[in-house]
């Protein structure tokens, strides 16, 4: 289908607050066809898909970011609003309101009322209405609105048909309007004249509730309206306009709601019981931190079979292709290049699912935000947002999917922070080097204190590190760059649900979708790039040295020594070409500045490497040196960085050599797919090249600092 | 809307109402676009208000109104004048 028969579809745009159902409204209309993506510039997810209604026409749904009103107080309501304000009379509206909620979730409608866009009232959840001993009367709000509403359970698809046929018969109608607006009527119709002379292409019918959308905005909005505008909206704020506005809408929606829902006067609801105890001091805390141990636990552990078995797969299609193409720089290009690059988009896949999986239990279950109210003073103290734990917590596992996750925050400085600092924590793919460098400096130190070993005391250190350096960075991060006032909090708690397998689903798969085809796209393309760096320009002279080497060595050996000869030829040219290529020159180039840090051209040859994906420093720290196919409990590897010396003769690898290296890892965002990954999730390139330079930076003066103070302290 | 008084006639703010009580909205002051936005959430002078519990840390409040939860800062609570306070039926 191309775009153009979409443009022409009628759109059905499902409009309601957060926590409303409307998303799962949403699943139910579309399924599997919906397509998700980024508003254009902003970091607010985009979802549509396409719909037959039962006549046989085909729409286009769109789910708007859901929003408690129409003067927005964020990028996600701004889209929202804006798509209201800026739709035509052929879009249907839906807006769902929760049945549960209808004294708050009604205001919506009314505000959507007051333009003349053809609407249908979706009144969600009545089965838990009707579940504790309530009934519903749509019949008040059809007659006050001058609407279609028509109740529906979004979860089981219950009302969805008649939902829809109330879509079909949907028509442009007048606005609905506000009879007693009493003193403040005069002000706001002077708004309404200067919204009308300053917009002239805005229809009649939005433009009452285009004035009373921007008598309740933020001074910064009307700061940016023309003057014909802003001067009689300023007199109508003063007049105290914009209270009496809502209190008329309130007071509307108060009495619909008395005569829509009628409950019998209820005891305390479940939800509040369960809140007792999972918001408890003392208790709660407790089952908080079982909660996210397991979600701890699992990332780590739940992951790592699949991933385990991805590797091998690609592995063996890489073996099998090498040993089907004719050998040269294409095969280098399809197996080290696009195989190897497509292995490194898709482990990061099983990590993401589990992720979001998790994610969506603790969302749609409503904890997150029970976890969010919890740690709100906490997580304050370094500017970071309730909702930013989750995702720190899981970028201890990976980075990938922890800054993937930051889209659980609303605020979108809070959610640019939170990706800023998740890859300070120290992923699982940096594990692999602490255990290689641990090994080959502090191989013969005896336990500290008699019974713990160096390792255990090395890996407590560099974890604490990794978690205070993303603390500090989020401290000085939203002082400086991200300043500004702390948003203010006002959180819907919403109801204890059970998260439904349908919604869970579809989560998951959007997510794993977009991050393969957006920023999987762009890992490949990076990783291709790097191999070609780490193996262009060839050597063409050495290669034709070692190839005659090889029939030399042919001609005189056989057997196990002809087999040992051989190999050694191939680390040997695998290393020489290494050097050769444009990475390792870089490598050389940068000795001067890494000289200080007691690392040389090898070891910057590696940090070059472990671009592509930390894990990949050890196998190119292995080529540099010589050994193939190392990783990082290789002994032969180990052996050699222990033995490695510096032009001048000293050794390379020193215990205070292999501490800054360490602490260097730590603090740099080596790793390609981060940035990708940022890029997709911030919209922009600013991010992901701020956060490289920030962290380069913190790296280099982290590892220098701690390399020179050891050795003027007399370490070595 | 018939203002009660505070016991003692002192004003009191939703800040300094017990968890476990309820009170009435009276006024809402602060900045304009924080008060315009507790309005549109319904909570507005009139409004009954239950302040539910407090988090663990001592901040934020969880409160109920209009069949649903909120969670506010202390720091805004102080900006909502109330009246009528007294202690919900559990």
């Amino acid at each position: 289908m191309s775009d153009a028969t979409h443009a022409e579809r009628r759109k059905l745009c499902l409009f309601g607050n957060p926590n409303s159902g409307k998303t799962t409204l949403f699943n139910r209309l579309t399924g599997a066809r919906a397509r998700v993506g980024n508003y254009p510039g902003v970091t607010v997810e985009r979802r549509e898909g396409s719909l037959r209604l039962p006549n046989g026409e085909e729409v286009e749904v769109l789910d708007l970011p859901g929003t408690y009103s129409l003067a927005p107080r964020s990028p996600d309501e701004a889209i929202a609003s804006a798509a209201l304000f800026e739709g035509d009379t052929d879009s249907v509206w839906v807006v769902v309101v929760d049945a549960n909620a209808l004294a708050r979730t009604l205001y919506l409608a009314t505000l959507v009322a007051e333009t003349d866009v053809p609407l249908v009232v979706a009144l969600n959840m009545v089965d838990e209405v009707e579940g504790r001993g309530g009934r519903v009367d749509v019949g008040p709000v059809e007659r006050a609105l001058g609407v279609r509403c028509v109740p529906i359970v979004a979860s089981k698809g219950e009302g969805v048909d008649a939902l829809l046929e109330a879509v079909i018969a949907a028509k442009p109608r007048s606005p609905l309007a506000l009879p007693a607006l009493g003193p403040a009527a005069g002000p706001l119709a002077r708004v309404a004249d200067g919204v009308a002379s300053a917009f002239p292409s805005v229809r009649a019918g939005l433009v009452p509730g285009l004035a009373r959308r921007f008598v309740l905005a933020t001074d910064a909005e009307l700061g940016e309206l023309p003057d014909a505008i802003a001067r009689p909206t300023r007199e109508a704020i003063d007049a105290g306009a914009g209270e009496a506005l809502v209190r008329v809408r309130y007071a509307l929606v108060d009495d619909l709601t008395a005569r829509t829902v009628d409950l019998p006067a209820t005891t305390r609801s479940a939800s509040e019981r369960i809140d007792d105890v999972l918001t408890h001091p003392w208790l709660g805390t407790g089952i908080f931190l079982v909660v996210m141990g397991l979600i701890f636990e699992g990332l780590f552990v739940g992951a790592e079979p699949v991933v385990s078995v991805i590797e091998r797969a690609v592995s063996a299609v890489g073996g099998f292709v090498a040993g089907v193409m004719p050998e040269g720089p294409l095969e280098g290009l399809v197996v080290d290049g696009v195989i190897a690059g497509v292995g490194n988009v898709v482990t990061f896949v099983p990590q993401i699912a589990l992720l979001f999986l998790l994610l969506g239990v603790l969302e749609d279950s409503g904890y997150l935000a029970r976890v969010a109210f919890v740690l709100d003073r906490l997580m304050g103290a370094v500017g970071l947002n309730g909702r930013a734990f989750v995702p720190m917590i899981s970028g201890y596992a990976c980075a990938i999917p922890a800054v993937m996750a930051t889209r659980t925050i609303e605020n979108a400085k809070d959610r640019i922070l939170t990706m800023l600092v998740i890859p300070l924590m120290s992923c699982s793919a940096r594990l692999p080097i602490y255990v290689l460098v641990t090994a080959a400096v502090f191989s013969g130190t005896k336990p500290v204190f008699g019974f713990i070993a160096v390792g255990a005391v090395v890996l407590l250190a560099m974890y604490t590190l990794s978690l205070v350096a993303a603390v500090g960075a989020a401290a000085v991060l939203r002082r400086t760059v991200l300043r500004g006032p702390r948003p203010t909090l006002m959180l819907e708690l919403p109801p204890y649900r059970w998260p439904t397998g349908r919604n869970l689903a579809f989560g998951v798969w959007r997510r794993v979708r977009v991050f393969l085809t957006d920023a999987g796209s762009l890992i490949l393309a990076l990783s291709i790039i790097l191999w070609a760096l780490l193996s262009y320009p060839r050597d063409g002279a050495a290669h034709a040295r070692f190839e005659s080497a090889r029939e030399q060595a042919e001609t005189m050996l056989a057997g196990p020594a002809l087999d040992a000869r051989m190999h050694q030829l191939q680390d040997l040219e695998a290393q020489h070409g290494l050097e050769h290529s444009v990475a390792g020159r870089v490598g050389r180039a940068m000795e001067p500045a890494l000289r200080p840090l007691g690392m040389d051209w090898r070891v910057g040859v590696g940090v070059l490497g472990a671009f592509a994906a930390r894990e990949v420093f050890i196998s190119t720290l292995g080529t540099v040196f010589g050994i193939g196919d190392a990783d990082e409990t290789s002994a032969p590897l180990r052996d050699v960085l222990t033995r490695a010396k510096r032009d001048d003769g000293s050794k390379l690898f020193t215990p205070l050599s292999g501490v800054a290296l360490m602490v260097f890892f730590v603090l740099a965002c080596q790793c390609m797919s981060t940035l990708a990954v940022v890029r997709r999730e911030s919209g922009s390139w600013k991010w992901p090249v701020f956060l490289f330079g920030y962290m380069s930076v913190l790296a280099y003066v982290g590892a220098l600092l701690v390399y020179q103070a050891g050795l003027a302290m007399g370490f070595s | 809307m018939a203002r009660g008084g505070a016991p003692g006639g002192t004003a009191v703010n939703l800040a300094e109402v017990p968890a476990g009580s309820h009170a009435t909205v009276t006024a809402i002051g602060g900045a304009r676009a924080e008060s315009v936005r507790l309005h549109e959430l319904g909570l507005l002078p009139g409004t009954r208000v239950s302040v539910v519990r407090i988090a663990p840390l001592g901040d934020p409040l969880e409160l109920r109104l209009r069949g649903y939860s909120l969670s506010v800062r202390r720091a805004l609570a102080r900006t909502i004048e109330v009246d009528d306070v007294g202690r919900d039926a559990r």
